[in-house]
């Protein structure tokens, strides 16, 4: 039975409120997730006073703005900033979302920042993927061919064919949609989650690979697919406006009609 | 070794989206419709062990909360065959796309209560 509240030493506790120094009139609170290992208490949601008239466009500006000019010890990844990475996957506003492709002006009111839902966190907004890069690799995410290696022919795709990746090829793997699944919540170990699925029918949709029916096979599981319900939040989040419930349809159709 | 690190937040934190209600209601509305089936049933077999038992069930049902009950169960039926339709053209291949995933649902919402509607006049008027 899956557990709906949070574990005792889960349970979020007030934290401490940073006001502004700047004496900015545009002032907005943001209110960030916060939990550090080396003090062993319960993790708390810190507030801060940010002066939005010297901050950029996107939540991760003013994530910058607070490590920079406010809170030096606020932990979070990020790394290209241009929406490729997946790096700066979180919550914003009580939905999964890259910080710096996500306008802190399309959000009303104050800021939520919490890190990915569901997740062991190793330190405030950082989330462990680890069980979640281990079902990616248990789909066996490369080309498998017959060829031995000595043919030396070239694996033509036709147009048509690698038209089909469209919409799937795309995927960042940040983790969004992984983390947004009420039933990758409650079965996240066995269950494989949208990510991983999605990448599952990129591969077994390639007309490139020869291992199409041994992967169809390995991914038809009560648990590992079926637990796909079919909630939707997963394509609701998606930075990338790709469509995992649509990718685990296709899959589960491949398996009706094959 | 055994992480104890704390668990980051979900249900208490996540918005709901239009399609996770219509979903979490899907589930709920199909458990009560198992159980009211199953009460509906053994209702039936009453009429084995006498008029009199069916009768006074009949009677409860005719009161103000037991029209209530009625009319609520019109409902989980009529949005659970409907949601249940939509899942049928979804397990066909279609309708993932999230502008008509939304629409869907919203249909599903309205027609449930224009079944409600349907179902009862003509559980009333016609049978």
């Amino acid at each position: 039975m899956a557990q709906f509240s949070l574990p005792q030493n889960s349970k979020i506790e007030v934290g401490n409120y940073f006001k502004d120094k700047t004496k900015s009139k545009n002032l907005r609170k943001i209110n960030v997730y916060r939990w550090d290992p080396s003090t062993g208490k319960n993790p708390r949601v810190d507030t801060y006073e940010v002066d939005m008239d010297n901050c950029g466009p996107k939540v991760l500006d003013i994530l910058f703005k607070i490590k920079n000019e406010i809170d030096p010890s606020l932990t979070f990844r990020r790394s290209c900033a241009h929406g490729v990475c997946g790096s700066c996957a979180m919550n914003i506003d009580g939905v999964n979302g890259l910080a710096c492709i996500k306008s802190h002006s399309d959000i009303s009111g104050d800021l939520n920042i919490y890190p990915l839902p569901h997740l062991k966190v190793v330190k405030d907004l950082i989330g462990d993927l680890t069980t979640l890069y281990k079902q990616y690799e248990s789909i066996q995410p490369w080309l498998k061919v017959d060829q031995t290696g000595q043919e030396k022919t070239e694996l033509r795709q036709s147009q048509s064919d690698r038209e089909k990746l469209d919409g799937y090829y795309e995927c960042i793997l940040c983790a969004c949609c992984s983390t947004s699944c009420p039933s990758y919540w409650w079965n996240g170990d066995k269950y494989l989650g949208p990510a991983v699925l999605l990448q599952a029918y990129r591969w077994i949709n390639d007309s490139r690979d020869s291992d199409k029916k041994e992967r169809l096979k390995k991914v038809a599981d009560e648990l590992k697919l079926y637990r796909c319900h079919t909630i939707m939040n997963c394509t609701n989040s998606c930075p990338k406006g790709l469509n995992p419930a649509k990718a685990i349809g296709s899959i589960k159709k491949m398996l009706a009609t094959s | 070794m055994e992480n104890n690190n704390p668990l980051s937040p979900h249900l208490q934190i996540y918005k709901w989206q239009i399609s996770s209600l219509l979903s979490i209601t899907h589930r709920i509305v199909g458990v009560i419709n198992f159980f009211s089936i199953t009460l509906i049933c053994i209702w039936a077999i009453l009429i084995v062990f006498g008029q009199n038992n069916y009768l006074a069930v009949n009677v409860f049902l005719n009161t103000i909360f037991g029209k209530f009950i009625v009319i609520s169960l019109c409902w989980t039926f009529s949005f659970h065959i409907l949601n249940e339709l939509r899942h049928l053209v979804w397990d066909a291949g279609y309708g993932f796309d999230l502008k008509v995933a939304k629409i869907t649902g919203m249909i599903v919402f309205i027609g449930s209560f224009v079944l409600t509607i349907l179902f009862y006049i003509l559980g009333r008027n016609f049978l």
